[in-house]
């Protein structure tokens, strides 16, 4: 098989598709990430606690909001990237695009797990409830579903690369859900409150809560890359192991 | 700032097991996965001079 190219730019971007080139880049790549959630984190736990003001109806209870939104997008936006490099893996065969959907999906569930977890604490002071079967909790659920049944297929077929392709089209259908999850409430009645920030409209709360919303937001994203990236490596190491680079590489770097 | 004093941040408004559970519970998931992270490193690095996954010996 002859190698693809993409070439933008004088640069050859299919290059960066191979497992050998990418292991060294995403290796330096994971300090830069991490220490930037780390700060984020701290910012936006500082904005959090001592910066935004109480809330007026729901008193302390609201600032379960700096974890819960963050998460719950980055449950979804994981998801999108997830399906992304699987679809991109089916079409051009590369190998380091499924390795890169199979890294993403445990950060993705344990993001998916923690807005249940927080929805649940914060639903019981506001709701009265911890679990409503409504619309957005249950499409939420099933997300987490998905990423489980994505990891469980794959570890269920032994050869690579029909385990890529079985997962990658389990996640490409599973993505149908993520509009219905973002816009069930607005197609369904349910006690889940709208959207707090959207593009098309000012948000509907104060600046500071805003702030540090979007700084652990941003904290969530760096995150996920750092997790992501330093899973891709043991993934690449597991799957290329035997060949020379990572013999030569160990030599080096053992 | 919300916070007479210490106390008064940790009893947060009466909201103390919701805030605290959830955040509690989302740094002890985030632990988890770095050590899980770490722990399949050092795994995939014992292994790597021998056959790739899914290569019968």
């Amino acid at each position: 098989m002859s190698q693809p190219t993409l070439v933008i730019g004088n640069i050859n971007w299919f290059r960066y598709a191979s497992p050998q080139t990418f292991y060294p880049l995403a290796g330096a790549m994971i300090p830069w990430f991490a220490w930037a959630a780390a700060v984020l984190c701290v910012a936006g736990l500082y904005v959090g606690f001592f910066v935004a003001p109480t809330d007026q109806q729901q008193g302390e209870a609201y600032r379960i909001i700096f974890i819960h939104v963050p998460a719950a997008w980055m449950s979804m936006f994981i998801y999108v990237v997830m399906a992304f490099w699987a679809g991109v893996g089916l079409t051009f065969n590369t190998r380091l695009s499924h390795m890169m959907a199979t890294a993403l999906a445990p950060t993705g569930a344990l993001f998916t797990f923690v807005a249940l977890w927080t929805g649940a604490l914060w639903g019981k002071p506001t709701w009265g409830t911890w679990w409503v079967w409504d619309a957005r909790l249950t499409s939420e659920l099933i997300l987490l579903f998905l990423y489980f049944g994505f990891t469980a297929l794959q570890a269920a077929i032994d050869e690579p690369r029909r385990a890529d392709r079985a997962g990658a089209v389990l996640a490409l259908v599973g993505v149908v859900n993520i509009p219905i999850i973002y816009y069930s409430v607005k197609w369904w009645n349910t006690l889940h409150q709208g959207a707090s920030v959207s593009l098309t409209s000012a948000p509907t709360m104060a600046a500071t809560m805003l702030a540090g919303m979007l700084l652990m937001a941003l904290a969530a994203w760096m995150y996920s890359i750092a997790a992501a990236l330093h899973r891709v490596r043991s993934i690449i190491l597991e799957r290329e192991r035997g060949t020379d680079w990572v013999a030569q590489d160990l030599e080096v770097r053992p | 700032m919300s916070w007479a004093s210490a106390s008064d941040f940790f009893v947060m408004g009466g909201y103390a097991l919701y805030v605290w559970g959830s955040y509690a519970v989302t740094a002890g998931l985030i632990a988890l996965e770095v050590i899980m992270l770490i722990l399949r490193r050092r795994n995939a690095l014992k292994g790597a001079g021998g056959p790739a996954a899914g290569v019968r010996p």
